[in-house]
């Protein structure tokens, strides 16, 4: 989409930092020069085309969850915080709200496939101190998508 | 239309399907993407209620627009009114940031605004259209001057990353050229004898006629460079004075660029109601509009109170609250009546004590995304430079919008644009995940693919990405029509002693019109049931 092409796979690796790991908290983020932050949106303004679970954080859950995934405290409201977070127990829990969202938080259903969610979840669920070993796999999250798109 | 030129032109649907064919179907699409809806408002003039009870109380919660109009209105028909707002000013999404300002997202990041004096940038509203008549009616009885924003402007540009090989196009030259060059093809359609099933003889006679004036065609049908073209288009040598060069016609964009250039949505989207002319700004900043509220309603007001809880019983509504600052223990204030117009993003997240109906109304409505990034130029290049002074450019990039100013004309020293305005899309919330200094670093590089004066002029920038704004966790209430259908009345009807406001419970989502709508609808309800209890 950019005059910035070449810089797209530099940029994505680089949003994704170092690999994952079951730290506690999420790997600082590397700084990004202009030209990789330009070229690190979607190419699309319906869908996602960023990939991999860590870069989807990055990209999108981090806007309010943040990037430790420590959520927010300090407003009128809350952000919910991802921590040690025991309904990340079991993979549906999460996978299902990024489809459907909940409460002020949107669906993300229509803009992301089913691997895009399975790896943002699995990401979640083995970082930020959580360490659930099961993989949620994009077969499950077809299964929970509504029969009608 | 006049009655003698009421030509009898082809249903849309037919030339949707003549355009399909000739320029296929991504151009169709463009077109009837254009064609758009807007929901009209039903302001009636000045709300007049009754006089209230003798010592009848209402308690607001929130001092925005929708807040701050109910505030107004009860306390004018006799109640007792009190406002609590989390926030340490009025006004709440009606906002604008200066030189000076200090604003803290949630997360922590801090910007300190360093713009200079009289310059601003509204996150949040920043336009007032013509037959936005509740606002506008508010504005001239708080006496908020207003001054015109200008939307389309013709000597801005078209950008697209996939087409004319990156390079911004005036929009005088888009516009005119896709007219005349679809012009030139229907009349093709029409002489060739494919309109035949269609119209009658005359107003197959009539039609090309039109076509004639509407894309300035010439004696042939053909749209070419002439003067007449040019005097639409713009000229390449302008008509001087003197022994000045003669005037020389520009060249017209050919159709097959135009058609590959995928703008038609971006040409048309100043035809939208919202965005018609006339269309109008507070001179001085959107928040001139909050504050004249404010003048009016401060001694009203409570700051910096967050609402932990919101009760109920046959005869009054207790809310219970903190220092939004300094915490502490929690404090109760209680009132005959409640009108709340926190957002839903906030209110799902507070006890309150309604119905299920207006509990799952409230629960239902997930927030919109929205980024928007004011940049500092040293000077006003996009005035000295490529004269455009005020209007919109828009691009195919992430920032959507190059916004320019449309006041302080010509003047020397800095100008701030609105240099991104990502809404409820993929890179809304990719700006979003990012540190309010890379979202400016982002603009001003996409930016700079428009203006390459970007890099050079820049001095400051501030980017605010509404789902970290403290207040509301998001943007604006995104209802789908099956939402509506399921929650709307849930969420508007009076439960008990409470009623709901805001542009959540309109049906102009995002604008203060609705926001206004709201709160005077639900306060002559309100007041209703209130005079026969």
């Amino acid at each position: 989409m950019f005059k910035l092409l070449p810089a797209v796979a530099t940029a994505t690796a680089l949003l994704a930092g170092a690999p994952a790991t079951h730290a506690q908290t999420a790997a600082p983020q590397p700084t990004l020069t202009s030209q990789q932050l330009a070229a690190s949106f979607s190419t699309n303004t319906a869908r996602f085309t960023q990939q991999g679970g860590e870069t989807l954080y990055r990209s999108i859950c981090q806007g309010c969850h943040m990037p430790g995934g420590e959520g927010a405290h300090s407003g009128a409201g809350f952000f919910p915080d991802l921590r040690k977070n025991q309904k990340l127990a079991a993979g549906a829990y999460p996978a299902l709200v990024v489809l459907n969202g909940l409460h002020g938080m949107p669906p993300f259903g229509h803009q992301l496939d089913d691997q895009q969610v399975a790896d943002v979840v699995n990401y979640i669920r083995s970082n930020f101190g959580n360490q659930y070993s099961d993989v949620l796999t994009p077969q499950v999250v077809s299964g929970m998508r509504p029969a009608t798109k | 239309m006049h009655q003698e030129d009421d030509v009898k032109l082809p249903s849309r649907r037919a030339l949707l399907g003549m355009i399909g064919q000739v320029a296929g179907g991504a151009a169709m699409y463009q077109a009837m993407s254009s064609i758009g809806y807007a929901a009209e408002s039903d302001y009636r003039g000045p709300v007049k209620l009754s006089r209230a009870k003798p010592g009848a109380t209402v308690l607001v919660l929130g001092a925005g627009l929708a807040g701050m109009t109910a505030a107004y209105e009860l306390r004018a028909a006799g109640y007792k009114v009190q406002i609590l707002e989390f926030n340490q000013r009025a006004g709440g999404r009606n906002w604008s940031l200066r030189g000076g300002d200090r604003y803290t997202e949630l997360g922590g990041a801090t910007q300190n605004v360093d713009f200079a004096k009289g310059n601003y940038i509204n996150p949040g509203p920043w336009r007032i259209p013509y037959h936005h008549h509740a606002v506008l009616d508010y504005c001239k009885r708080l006496g908020v001057a207003l001054e015109p924003f200008i939307q389309v402007n013709y000597n801005a540009y078209l950008h697209n990353t996939n087409a004319f090989g990156g390079k911004p196009q005036r929009f005088r030259h888009l516009q005119t050229d896709l007219q005349g060059n679809v012009a030139e093809l229907l009349a093709k359609v029409t002489n060739q004898g494919g309109l035949d099933q269609a119209v009658t003889k005359e107003d197959r006679e009539r039609l090309l006629e039109g076509l004639k004036a509407w894309g300035t065609l010439d004696k042939d049908y053909r749209y070419v460079a002439s003067s007449a073209t040019s005097d639409k288009r713009g000229y390449e040598i302008d008509p001087g004075g003197g022994l000045m060069p003669l005037a020389k016609a520009s060249q017209p964009i050919d159709l097959k660029d135009i058609l590959g250039s995928g703008m038609w949505a971006q040409v048309n989207s100043g035809n939208l109601y919202e965005f018609q002319s006339a269309i109008f700004e507070p001179v001085g900043g959107m928040d001139q509009i909050g504050k004249a509220f404010e003048r009016e309603l401060k001694p009203l007001i409570r700051y910096s109170t967050k609402v932990t809880r919101i009760e109920q019983s046959a005869n009054k509504v207790t809310v219970t609250y903190v220092d939004a600052d300094k915490g502490g223990a929690p404090r109760q204030a209680s009132a005959d009546w409640c009108v709340c117009t926190i957002p839903l993003s906030i209110l799902s997240q507070i006890d309150v004590q309604v119905g299920d109906p207006m509990k799952n109304a409230i629960a239902a409505v997930p927030y919109g995304a929205s980024v928007k990034v004011g940049l500092e130029f040293k000077r006003r290049f996009w005035e000295e430079d490529e004269q455009i002074y005020g209007g919109i450019s828009q691009t195919n990039l992430p920032i959507r919008n190059i916004s320019y100013p449309s006041t302080g004309f010509f003047s020397k020293g800095p100008g701030v644009l609105l240099g991104c305005y990502a809404f409820d899309n993929v890179h809304a919330f990719r700006f979003t995940a990012m540190s309010p200094e890379e979202r400016v670093r982002a603009a001003l590089e996409m930016g700079a693919q428009i203006h390459p004066q970007y890099k050079s002029e820049f001095k400051t920038g501030v980017a605010v990405a509404w789902n970290r704004v403290p207040f509301i966790n998001g943007c604006y209430a995104r209802w789908t029509n099956e939402l509506r259908e399921q929650h709307y009345q849930n969420l508007c009807a009076v439960d008990g002693r409470i009623v709901l406001a805001g542009e959540h419970a309109s049906y102009i989502p995002a604008w203060m019109e609705g926001a206004i709508l709201s709160a005077l609808d639900a306060i002559e309800r309100l007041h209703a049931k209130a005079q026969a209890a």
